[in-house]
C-alpha cells in the first residue's frame, strides 16, 4: 500500500473533523511545546552563564589563602606565586595578588567612603585581551605596569564613577588622597552597566597590591588570581597550586583553589540536571498525548470497520491495513508535533522577552536569548512522530487482524 | 478438464447457542472459465455464504475449494488476500465504495494493493472507468453519484484488477429495475468478452439472463443446469415464494 495515499487519507480525516483532531493532538502539542520552551529557556540561561564565564575567562583560577589561622603562621610571599608561574609556563600564564580593602578616599573636600579598593599586580590586566580579570576595559590611560607594582608607586586606576563625580571626566594625571597618601590617576575604566551610584559597580579603584597591603595594615595577601594557559589546563594548574600550598602549610584547610572551568562545569551540570527533570515532566504530557492518539485510533478503527473490510476484499494484506493506520497515527502526532513546536517557539520568545531583561540585568549585562536549538526541534518532532507510530500500532494491528467478512458486514 | 472453480462437499456450519446452522450443507459444484452462472435461492438458503467462500472471504468448515486447481480453503489470511486481489472481482449489493476516496481512487484500490506503479495504476483505472462510461466522473466522490453510477464504479473497480472471476452478490438489489437491467446487461457484455461471472440473486427474472442456474435450498444444491429449463426457475415446494418474484 502506498505511503502517499495513506498520508493524504490521514490529512483528509484530520481536516474533516478539526475539533476532534485538535483535541486528539492536544497532549502532543502541549508536551512538545513544553519541551521546546524548557530547552529554549535552559539554553538561554546556559548561554548567559557561558558568556559570563567567557568574560571572566575560562582560564581563571582563584586561590584563597588564609593560613593556619593561629596568627603564628609564616606568610607566603607573593614571590612564591610568581616563581610558581615561572616554573610551570605550560599550565600557568600569570598571577596577580588580589587585595580588597576599604579606605577613606578624598578629593579636595569630597569624601568617598564607599569606593571599593583592590590591590593587584600588572597581571590583573590582560593587555592582549584588553580587559582586567574582572572584565573591565580601559577608557583612558593605562593599567598598572610592572614598575608601578615593583616600585610601589602611588598610582591608581579608577572607575567611571569617580572619574565622573570627582574629576568631571578629566581624571588622568590628577591626584586623589587615599588614607592621607596622594595617588596619581593613570587610567580610567570604561563604564560597565547602568549603575553609576556611589558604591556601585563603577565605583572602584585599582592600585599596586603592596600599597594596598600597607593601606590595609597587613602583610598578607588573601586572594590570588591565576590564569592558566587555557581552560583545559585549569585543572592541572589547580593541582600545582594546591600542591605547592600544601607543601608550604602542611594543612589542606589553609587554602582553597577554585577554577572557573570547574564552576562553569558545575553550573552546566546543575542546569542540565534541572532541565532533564523538567523535560521528563513534560514528557509525561507526551505520553498522555500518545494515549489520546491510541484512543482516537481505536475509535477510528471501529468507525471504519467497513472500509477495512472493503480494502481487504480488494486484496489488502494485514500489513497494508496496519501501515495505513500507523501512518495515520504518525501523521496525526507529527502535525501535533509541528503545532507544538510552533507554540513552543512562540512561548519561548514571549517568555524570553519578558524575563530576558531582568535576567540580563542580574547577570551583569550578559544577553539572554531563549531560542530553541535546531536539534531540540528536530528531536521533538522525531519523538512526536515516534509516539504516534508507537501508540498507533496497537489499533492498527487490531484493524489488520479483522476478518474480512465480519468487517464487510459491519455497520 | 480442470475447472476454474470447484467446491467439493463444502459445509459451513455456524454454532447458534446449543443448535448449529448449516448455512452450506454439503455443496459440490464446479464452474468453468467463461461461464455466466446465477446462484439463486430463497432468503437464508446460503447464497451469500457460498459466494463468500468462492470469493475467499471466508473458509469452509469442512470440504475443499479449488480455485484454478489450487486448494485455497486452507490458506491463511494474507494468501487469501492475494488470491482476492489477483483473481477475484467483487460487486456488492451496497456498492461498498470508500466514501472518502474519489471515483478514480476507489477504482485504483485493487491495483494499489497489487503494487502497480502509480502511472500504470491511473491508466488502468481510467480504462476501467471508460468501460463503464464514467471516466468523466473520476474526480467525484461516491456520494455525488446516483446508485446506478456507484454500482458502475464498483464494477469498474472489480474490472480494474483484471480478475479471472467476477462475483456479484445481488448487484441489482438496491437499484430500480431499469438501472438494474443496465447493470445486468453490462455483466452480460463482460461475459461475452470472456469474463467468468457468478451472479447471486433471488430475482428469477434476472437469473434467467444467465446461461446456467444453481439453485440452493437450505444449504443444498437443488438444481444445477440450463437457465432455460423450467425446473431452474421453479423448483418443487418453492412455488409460492418464488412465483411472486
Ligand atoms: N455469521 C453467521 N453466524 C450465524 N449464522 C449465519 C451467519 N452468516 C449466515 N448465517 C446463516 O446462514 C444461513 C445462510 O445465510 P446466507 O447469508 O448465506 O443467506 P442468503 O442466501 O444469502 O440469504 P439472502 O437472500 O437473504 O441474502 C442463514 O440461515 C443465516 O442465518
Ligand atoms: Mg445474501
Amino acid at each position: 500500500m502506498n505511503f502517499g495515499q495513506s498520508f493524504r487519507l490521514a490529512l483528509k480525516s484530520l481536516t474533516a473533523s478539526k475539533m476532534r483532531s485538535l483535541l486528539t493532538m492536544l497532549g502532543i502539542i502541549i508536551g512538545v511545546a513544553a519541551v521546546i520552551l524548557i530547552l529554549a529557556l535552559g539554553n538561554g540561561v546556559q548561554g548567559m552563564v557561558n558568556q559570563q564565564v567567557d568574560k571572566l575567562g575560562i582560564n581563571l583560577v582563584q586561590t584563597y589563602v588564609w593560613g593556619r589561622g593561629d596568627g603564628t603562621t609564616m606568610n607566603l610571599e607573593p614571590q612564591a606565586m610568581y616563581d610558581l608561574v615561572e616554573e610551570h609556563p605550560d599550565v600557568l600564564s600569570g598571577v596577580s595578588p588580589y587585595v580588597s580593602l576599604t579606605a577613606t578616599l578624598r578629593h579636595g573636600d569630597d569624601k568617598y567612603d564607599k569606593t571599593k579598593l583592590y590591590g593587584v599586580s600588572q597581571v590583573f590586566y590582560n593587555a592582549a585581551r584588553g580587559t582586567t580579570l574582572n572584565m573591565d576595559t580601559l577608557a583612558q590611560g593605562r593599567f598598572l605596569s610592572y614598575l608601578d607594582v615593583a616600585r610601589r608607586q602611588n598610582v591608581c586606576v579608577i572607575g567611571a564613577y569617580l572619574a565622573q563625580d570627582a574629576f568631571g571626566g578629566d581624571a588622568l594625571g590628577r591626584q586623589l588622597s587615599i588614607n592621607g597618601s596622594s595617588y596619581t590617576v593613570i587610567g580610567v575604566l570604561a563604564q560597565n552597566g547602568e549603575n553609576m551610584e556611589k558604591g556601585g559597580a563603577n565605583d572602584q579603584i585599582y592600585l599596586p597590591y603592596e600599597n594596598a597591603l600597607e593601606l590595609a595594615g597587613s602583610r598578607f595577601v588573601g586572594v590570588y588570581l591565576f590564569t592558566s594557559t587555557s581552560g583545559d589546563t585549569a585543572a592541572p594548574a589547580k593541582e600545582i597550586i594546591d600542591g605547592m600550598l600544601l607543601d608550604f602549610y602542611q594543612d589542606p584547610d589553609a587554602f582553597y583553589t577554585q577554577t572557573m572551568a570547574e564552576q562553569a562545569n558545575l553550573i552546566n551540570a546543575m542546569m542540565g540536571a534541572a532541565m532533564a527533570v523538567l523535560v521528563a515532566i513534560a514528557a509525561i504530557s507526551l505520553l498522555v498525548g500518545g494515549i489520546g492518539i491510541m484512543n482516537i485510533m481505536l475509535v477510528s478503527v471501529t468507525e471504519r470497520t467497513r472500509e477495512i473490510g472493503i480494502r481487504k476484499s480488494l486484496g489488502a494484506k494485514r500489513r497494508d491495513i496496519r501501515r495505513q493506520f500507523v501512518i495515520e497515527a504518525g501523521t496525526t502526532s507529527a502535525i501535533g508535533g509541528l503545532l507544538g513546536i510552533g507554540l513552543g517557539c512562540l512561548l519561548a520568545s514571549a517568555v524570553g522577552s519578558l524575563i530576558g531583561a531582568s535576567l540580563s540585568a542580574q547577570m551583569g549585562g550578559a544577553s539572554f536569548s531563549a531560542t530553541p536549538t535546531l536539534i531540540s526541534v528536530a528531536i521533538s518532532f522525531g519523538v512526536s512522530v515516534g509516539i504516534g507510530v508507537l501508540f498507533g500500532y496497537l489499533p492498527a494491528n487490531k484493524a489488520a487482524k479483522l476478518n474480512p467478512i465480519d468487517a464487510l458486514r459491519y455497520d | 478438464m480442470e475447472h476454474l472453480i470447484e467446491l467439493r462437499d463444502v459445509y459451513k456450519i455456524y454454532p447458534m447457542g446449543e443448535e448449529t446452522v448449516r448455512a452450506l450443507d454439503g455443496v459440490s459444484l464446479s464452474i468453468d472459465s467463461g461461464e455466466f452462472v446465477a446462484i439463486v435461492g430463497s432468503s437464508g438458503s446460503g447464497k451469500s455464504t457460498a459466494m463468500n467462500i468462492i470469493g475467499c472471504l471466508d473458509v469452509p468448515t469442512s470440504g475443499s475449494y479449488l480455485l484454478g486447481g489450487v486448494d485455497v480453503s486452507t490458506m491463511g489470511d494474507d494468501q487469501q488476500a492475494e488470491i482476492r486481489n489477483k483473481m477475484l472481482g467483487f460487486i456488492f449489493q451496497q456498492y461498498n465504495l470508500i466514501p472518502k476516496l474519489n471515483v478514480l481512487e476507489n477504482v485504483e484500490l485493487p491495483l494499489l494493493y497489487a503494487g502497480v506503479p502509480s502511472e500504470a495504476r491511473r491508466r488502468r483505472a481510467l480504462d476501467a472507468l471508460e468501460r463503464v462510461g464514467l471516466a468523466e466522473k473520476r474526480r467525484h466522490l461516491p456520494s455525488q453519484l446516483s446508485g446506478g453510477q456507484q454500482q458502475r464504479v464498483s464494477i469498474a473497480r472489480a474490472l480494474a484488477g483484471t480478475p479471472s472471476v467476477i462475483l456479484a452478490d445481488e448487484p441489482t438489489g438496491a437499484l430500480d429495475s431499469r438501472t438494474g437491467r443496465e447493470v445486468l446487461s453490462f455483466l452480460k457484455k463482460l461475459n461475452r468478452e470472456g469474463d467468468t461471472v457468478v451472479l447471486i440473486t433471488h430475482d428469477n427474472s434476472i437469473a434467467v439472463k444467465a446461461d446456467r442456474i444453481i439453485r440452493l435450498q437450505d444449504g443444498k444444491v437443488v438444481y444445477d443446469g440450463d437457465a432455460h429449463d423450467p425446473r431452474a426457475v421453479v423448483s418443487p415446494g418453492e412455488e409460492e415464494q418464488e412465483g411472486q418474484a
